[in-house]
């Protein structure tokens, strides 16, 4: 398949990149590694008339870890999350989830913008970074503006960002030393979206909770963060009885699709299952 | 559309060209540079029978542009033997070990495997296995892919003690 004709512009500023975005207007498209829109390109679900690769604008490629903030360029890809000891030390649940999103060729080019930008449902770093309470940096011809990830996603493939902007960065605080963290994901093969997946982080306090963040992934039209599950954790032992209660609360906000992954039933009581292994993880890793 | 001027190194050669920008990276090279090695199968990035090398990383050349492989340093299943026609220890173990039956997943999991061992030159089954999980074989069952793997592994290593 050979996806419809457009002009390939390669800018090597954001400066550049945010112009052309703009002078261009609704005909253009960003891309950074492409393994979702040159599918889509090929199928005519996407069919821009300029294509903008980020690849050249450096400033988008850096990982920064400074006094607890970690903050993440969204050209950054999948297969260098994997690689920065330092961003696993601080935040180890990024390199786990990293190596559950496709296969090794695929991480290589696959950016952790696009991932959280593209407002896929399937898509498994939204909903770390709803976990993570991240902020997305946003560039536009006005200037920069801040948006929650928490706030971003509208529904599938709509979300806060502008045709004329570009999220340009991921900002969050490293979780608190101690924490433990997890993401539990359920596929059909490596390389499939999630039938459902869970991300989990919890800090304890000796035996009791003390803070807890549950995120879900793809069982329903946009990430979710699963706010009341979470907060039945917090201030309990984490009995049998609380993380079934937990995993009952985060159900109960689901609305997955019936599609090959499986009916809307069962992806709901995957999600739940997907819950309590995620805790159980995060807890075994917390001290 | 304009055509764009390409340069990129293909195999150790610097080449120049201009390409439509629709082109993706497997029909540049396999049209216009004739390098029919590296295989189309599902088209959708699931398969890696395109799988190449690019700036020292694997990519599936279905889904890449070719202007975004512009000024890269791409190596595909044709440069892997020595210019003299020796083969590499992959692709001698692959035909040892019977690492292939009908041949059209093999130049991607040569090239693949090939970044793998200078990842990882002695993997575990298990990290052999998660290392090409990005390329599929609906012949083999895999079991002689990852021996052929191994054994080059080892008579790659053993080669690098001795020089």
């Amino acid at each position: 398949m050979i996806p419809g004709s457009f002009e390939y512009h390669r800018p090597s500023s954001l400066a550049d990149a945010v112009g052309l975005l703009s002078s261009l207007g609704d005909d253009a498209l960003l891309v950074a590694g492409g393994h979702s829109l040159i599918p889509m390109m090929k199928f005519r679900m996407a069919v821009p008339e300029h294509l903008v690769d980020l690849q050249d604008v450096k400033s988008l490629k850096s990982i920064s870890l400074d006094s607890g903030q970690i903050s993440l360029g969204a050209m950054v890809t999948q297969a260098e999350i994997i690689l920065s000891d330092e961003l696993h030390v601080a935040c180890p649940i990024l390199r786990e989830v990293s190596y559950q999103i496709a296969d090794p060729q695929i991480r290589n080019l696959g950016t952790i913008g696009g991932n959280v930008a593209n407002g896929d449902p399937g898509n498994d770093m939204p909903a770390i970074m709803q976990v993570l309470d991240a902020t997305y940096i946003l560039t536009g011809p006005d200037g920069e503006r801040e948006i929650a990830a928490r706030e971003f996603y509208e529904s599938a493939f709509f979300t806060a960002r502008q045709d004329n902007e570009i999220l340009t960065t991921i900002r969050f605080a490293a979780p608190a030393a101690g924490h433990g963290s997890s993401y539990v994901k359920q596929k059909r093969k490596i390389g499939d979206y999630a039938t459902a997946a869970a991300a989990v982080i919890v800090t304890m306090s000796g035996d009791t909770c003390a803070s807890a963040s549950i995120g879900l992934t793809n069982v329903a039209d946009t990430p979710l963060w699963a706010e009341n599950a979470a907060s039945l954790l917090v201030g309990s032992s984490l009995d049998g009885e609380t993380i079934k209660a937990a995993a009952d609360a985060a159900k109960a906000i689901t609305d997955p699709a019936d599609d090959g992954r499986g009916p809307k039933d069962y992806r709901t009581h995957i999600a739940g299952i997907m819950v309590q292994r995620a805790i159980a993880n995060a807890v075994d890793r917390a001290k | 559309m304009s055509e764009i001027n390409i340069n990129m190194t293909v195999n150790g050669q610097k080449i120049e060209a201009s390409a439509d920008p629709r082109t993706l990276l497997i029909h540049f090279l396999r049209e216009d540079q004739n390098l029919t090695g590296p295989h189309i199968g599902c088209d959708t990035s699931h398969c890696g029978a395109c799988t190449v090398d690019m700036n020292g990383m694997s990519v599936k050349a279905c889904t890449v542009f070719v202007g975004q492989a512009n000024g890269a340093d791409i190596v595909t299943i044709e440069g892997i033997a020595q210019a003299d026609g020796t083969l590499h220890a992959l692709q001698e173990a692959f035909r040892q070990h019977h690492g292939l039956q009908c041949g059209f997943c093999t130049p991607g999991m040569i090239t693949r495997a090939y970044r793998l061992l200078q990842e990882n030159p002695s993997p575990t089954e298990e990290e052999i296995r998660y290392g090409i999980s990005g390329n599929l074989c609906r012949c083999t069952g895999y079991q002689n892919i990852v021996k052929a793997i191994q054994v080059a592994a080892e008579e790659l290593s053993v080669k690098e003690a001795a020089e």
